[in-house]
């Protein structure tokens, strides 16, 4: 990459983000009312992908739990729109469980303002503590995802036990409003959608901004060579678990997006399978592109619809196939195929890397 | 080098190719239709434009797709049905189907999906109370209709959904009474762990208070829970006179495996189920039901002359092999009640037909059936039946006449303390 | 007492049961460093392959030999799954070594077309396999306490499937072969050892013992599309608690998350249980990072 280069590429670059951006913003002007509200949950998707890349990308740590940190924020708002919808009486589910009274952790979720802050604490707080642990005990790669599916189980089975206080396996549905503002109404869904749009601009920005940065080049660094790392001077741990704390937040403030827009929230989506999802979304946008986790998980989902539309009956089917074929053939995703189309004459890879490091 | 670019390139250009042609599926369900019941296509195959679009919203994959299916069978069949017959206001219904994926939010945006941009008159669809609940707040902002096919948990009456399962007094209550009659006093509490189980058994625990019973266990295990060991050594600690069971599919496949196995026979101690029918019996196999209880309204053995036509037109259209059970019969018999309600409107708006739905009868396989106008639940026959050796089932005991619906259970004291509290 | 007795023996067979689906694992995993998320659909296939091989026996033999239908579906079901394995290593693992967790995100994809196949041939609901006449009933040892045969027989599984295991891993040719690939393939490869061979025949045997896996799934529980996904992720568990890559590791660990399942199962409840056994897991891997058999290396990375 030569530096005389940079200049109008960089400008050609920010011209087509402020497009994207522009497209992102006139959606509502475009499509019906339905599609809105599915581009808007695809949006909320992307802010978690963007959230999973960050720590799978750009710090070559692999989670299969953000389903929890997704859920745990998504969980954090329904509360609140569940007490918003009944009236501060305890929600229908607690009848039909036998609960006759407000437990004492769901009444500060009266407040609107407690909620959010509860949503993107709770699971920042969660992943600190767990990122402490693990990252200074040094448990890495296949082991530290291993763990996080155990702890998906944990969360799930938890959830799904303690039906008189989460909703069990139904999860938490039926609101009515936000902040007075009826849910159902195409305003407050426009008005939504707006919100959720701008919220991937910023953590976009956000993500940019910190892979930039110094802090950045250290994740990648830790990386590309965990050891040399810790060698130079540097505690990875640290830098590990700042960057899955920021993770995890993204997470959940995406799970609090999620539920305005989908209007319900279970244990399902947090569970293993969702887990997995979200990984596969940004391994197929490409996996250390902001770019392309954040179009992966627009595109991949928006397949997932179509496809289950169009072929009810067959349609994992040719999901399984495509991941298994972006996986194999485009190890980068499809913003790296893009990559690889422009540059190919300067960048070689190797063609075939053996079983050098199985340890990984 | 180069060469390895083409190939990747042209996968690329198949993904995208494969995502396009679902994109350019959004328009009418005509090439939808014909790819989902190609078998159907004969007589279904009108434009969509001329005839009443209906949803049909089940899970066709995941873990619920083993019991959803064959309700889209059925639905399917009785659309074909009406379809010979002349369709519906002289116009063919036809179908569009979609996967509710075993997700409830899936449900909830399919539903969505179905009312806004498909504009169906109608959706059939649901099985477990989650996917349900998902999808009820969809349909009253909407302001769209849902019939529920499967027996649920009861203490619900939305004005958007007709549920053609039983409630609770229909199924639940007085198979309780009966088994207090008939085999015992001391109640085990078994049910896979979410809402239906927990509510049921809830309302168990009441009536067994109340009617003397005694409740010596109560244990819920994990959706998906394959190893009953550990359960059935609690059960035979309690010494019970009846396992009420609530599990939901593939549990009850292990739990009567391992039951036999620990030598405990129908003979030795009496089990009752609720989400057995004839269909998990194929699952879980004979030699290992044989002798057990189940409480639902209708069996393929059930006697009445619609029943004879209704079991006959299954297997020729699905195969000998196939057997009809409860929840098959109720989308069955929702299709045809939908159907009956929209010619006595003489319109598919919602509010016509609802209206039309009130105290209205239709001869159902099961019987009899006739909708309460107030809860849109339907009238119905509660039966007790024995699983026998050709893995149908034996009625023992029915409740003489179709029962009405009480979902609340206002018609019994004991279950004062239910209610919910909104 | 008796119920106490009953326990240890339920612990046990649980425990027999998480080795058998963990074995497969253990190998694709634990010496390939595959993380084969379509275990749990090579268990499936071979359950349906028991089914059909039952079928079969119901169509085309007398009725007094059915109940030996049995004996011949475990090596069916070995044969069938070694067969997919083959194939998927071949077609795909091939290209992901030194990939592992990418080799997750493909064999999920895997695992799903494989789950959709089968319901597409064999139908969404479950399918029932009769267990033959002779694992019916127990044995005896005092009075209220049975044995189920059918969880003696697993146990016996199991054992035999280890024996011939450790044969064949430490005691012949192939075995040796096997380990030196896993342990220096360059080195192996230099020494004339054909890699390529030697991943494909390790991964298609993994796929096979996850093939009798699911063949004495059928006398325990449901067969049908989804029958993998319960067992998945206890497998993973057994086989990380364990210490990659030690046989003896997963024994340890299939043994202890089946008898501390069955104690805190008893103690608490089905749910309740769970979760205590997997918070125990992840405590446990805070502490032992590399599970309960390290395995001993220098290297760093």
């Amino acid at each position: 990459m030569q530096l005389k280069k940079l200049a109008p590429r960089r400008l050609w670059i920010l011209a087509g983000y402020a497009a994207a951006a522009a497209a992102l913003f006139s959606a509502p002007l475009f499509v019906g009312d339905f599609r809105l509200n599915l581009l808007a949950k695809f949006l909320a998707f992307a802010i978690v992908a963007l959230g999973l890349d960050l720590i799978w990308g750009y710090t070559g740590i692999l989670s299969l739990g953000h389903g929890i940190f997704f859920g745990l924020g998504a969980y954090a708002m329904a509360m609140y729109l569940k007490l918003e919808a009944s009236g501060g009486k305890p929600p229908d589910f607690m009848g039909w469980s036998g609960l006759k009274e407000l437990p004492l952790f769901w009444r500060p979720f009266e407040s609107f303002g407690f909620a959010v802050a509860a949503g993107i604490a709770i699971p920042a707080v969660l992943a600190l503590v767990l990122g402490y642990f693990t990252f200074r005990n040094r448990i890495r790669g296949v082991y530290f995802t291993i763990l996080t599916q155990a702890l998906v189980i944990i969360t799930t089975t938890l959830l799904i036990g303690q039906q008189a206080y989460t909703g069990g396996t139904n999860g938490i549905t039926g609101y009515s409003a936000l902040l007075g503002f009826s849910l159902g109404s195409p305003d407050t869904k426009r008005a939504l959608y707006w919100i959720t749009a701008a919220a991937l601009i910023s953590i976009f920005v956000l993500c940019r901004f910190l892979t930039g940065s110094r802090f950045g080049k250290v994740l990648r660094a830790i990386r590309d060579g965990e050891n040399r790392v810790r060698f130079i001077g540097y505690d990875p741990a640290i830098y590990q678990m700042v960057a899955f704390t920021i993770s995890a937040a993204i997470a959940g403030i995406a799970g609090m997006l999620f539920v305005l827009h989908v209007g319900i929230i279970s244990p399902s989506m947090l569970g293993i399978v969702p887990s997995i999802e979200m990984v596969l979304w940004v391994a197929i946008g490409g996996r250390g592109t902001l770019i392309g986790a954040a179009l992966g998980a627009i595109l991949m989902n928006w397949a997932k619809s179509e496809f289950s539309t169009a072929y009810p009956e067959g349609w994992t089917l040719f999901m399984g196939l495509l991941f298994v074929l972006v996986v194999v053939f485009m190890p980068k995703g499809v913003a790296g195929l893009a990559g690889q189309l422009n540059w190919r004459k300067k960048r070689r890879e190797p063609r075939h890397e053996g079983v050098r490091n199985p340890a990984v | 080098m180069r060469k390895r670019l083409f190939y990747q390139f042209s996968l690329l250009l198949v993904a995208v190719g494969l995502v396009l042609a679902g994109c350019g599926n959004d328009e009418p369900a005509s090439t939808n239709e014909a790819t989902n019941a190609p078998a159907d296509s004969a007589n279904t195959g009108a434009p969509a434009e001329e005839g009443i679009k209906v949803g049909i919203l089940h899970s066709q994959s995941g873990t619920m797709a083993i019991s959803e299916v064959s309700v889209i069978d059925a639905e399917l069949m009785a659309i074909e049905e009406i379809n010979a017959a002349g369709g519906v206001l002289g116009k063919p219904i036809v179908p569009v189907l979609e996967d509710g994926a075993s997700d409830w939010p899936t449900f909830a945006e399919k539903a969505r999906k179905l009312i806004s941009e498909d504009k169906v008159a109608t959706v059939f669809g649901g099985w477990t109370s989650a996917s349900r609940k998902a999808m009820k707040p969809v349909f009253e902002e909407l302001n769209g209709l849902l019939w529920y096919p499967v027996q649920y948990e009861g203490l619900e009456a939305s004005p958007n959904i007709f549920y053609t399962g039983a409630t609770t007094n229909q199924q639940i209550v007085p198979s309780v009474t009966w088994l207090l009659e008939n085999r015992g006093k001391k109640f085990y509490l078994l049910g896979s762990d979410y809402v239906f189980p927990r509510t049921a058994n809830l309302i168990i625990k009441e009536q067994l208070k109340a009617e003397g019973g005694e409740l010596v266990g109560e244990e819920y295990t994990p959706l998906g829970h394959t190893d009953y060991s550990t359960i059935i050594s609690k059960i035979k600690e309690a010494k019970p006179d009846i396992v009420y069971n609530t599990l939901n599919g593939d549990s009850n496949v292990a739990f009567f495996k391992q039951l036999k196995d620990a030598g405990i026979t129908a003979a030795d101690m009496t089990t009752l189920s609720v989400s057995v029918a004839e269909e998990e019996i194929r699952g879980i196999g004979v030699d290992v039901l044989e002798g057990h209880l189940a409480a639902w309204n209708y069996y393929q053995t059930t006697d009445t002359p619609t029943n004879k036509t209704f079991v006959d037109n299954y297997k020729k259209k699905y195969g000998d092999d196939r057997v009809t059970a409860d929840p098959i019969e109720a989308g069955y018999t929702a299709v045809y009640l939908w159907a009956a309600a929209v010619e006595k409107a003489g319109s598919t708006d919602v509010e016509k037909v609802k209206e039309a739905a009130k105290e209205l009868e239709w001869e159902a396989p099961e019987g009899k059936v006739k909708i309460d106008g107030e809860t849109q639940h339907l009238y119905k026959t509660v039966r007790i039946g024995e699983v026998q050796a050709d893995g149908q089932f034996k009625e023992l005991w029915n409740s003489g006449e179709a029962v009405k619906p009480d979902p609340y259970l206002k018609g019994y004291d004991w279950a004062a303390s239910i209610q919910p509290t909104e | 007492m008796d119920v106490y007795l009953l326990q240890l023996f339920n612990g046990l067979s649980i425990s027999s049961i998480l080795l058998l689906v963990a074995l497969g694992l253990a190998i694709t995993f634990g010496l390939m460093k595959v993380i084969n998320m379509a275990h749990g659909e090579l268990i499936m296939i071979g359950a349906y392959s028991t089914y059909l091989t039952q079928n079969l026996f119901n169509d085309y033999l007398p009725a007094q030999l059915f109940d030996w239908y049995f004996a011949l579906a475990i090596p069916v079901s070995f044969g069938i799954a070694f067969v997919f394995g083959l194939v998927m290593e071949m077609s795909l693992i091939r290209f992901l070594y030194g990939r592992p967790l990418d080799s997750l995100l493909a064999t999920w994809g895997v695992g799903l077309v494989l789950q959709q196949a089968a319901r597409s041939i064999f139908g969404a609901p479950n399918v029932a396999v009769k267990s033959p006449a002779w694992l019916d009933g127990g044995l005896r040892i005092m009075d209220g306490t049975l044995l189920p045969y059918k969880r003696l027989f697993i146990i016996a599984l199991v054992v035999v499937c280890l024996l011939a295991m450790y044969l064949y891993i430490y005691r012949s040719h192939e075995g040796r072969r096997m380990r030196a690939v896993m342990q220096n393939r360059d080195m192996a490869a230099c020494l004339g050892v054909s890699t390529r061979r030697v991943d494909a025949m390790t991964f298609a045997i993994g796929s096979g013992i996850a093939g009798i896996a699911g063949c004495a799934l059928t006398l325990m529980g449901p067969i049908g599309p989804s029958l993998g996904t319960y067992y998945i992720v206890d497998a993973f568990m057994v086989v990380v608690l364990g210490g990659v890559g030690k046989l003896a590791g997963t024994v340890l660990g299939a043994t202890g998350i089946g008898m501390f399942n069955t104690l805190f199962e008893y103690w608490t409840n089905a749910s309740l249980g769970k979760v205590l056994v997997f918070v125990c897991i992840v405590a446990f891997l805070q502490w032992k990072p590399m599970g309960l058999v390290a395995m001993r290396t220098r290297s760093l990375d």
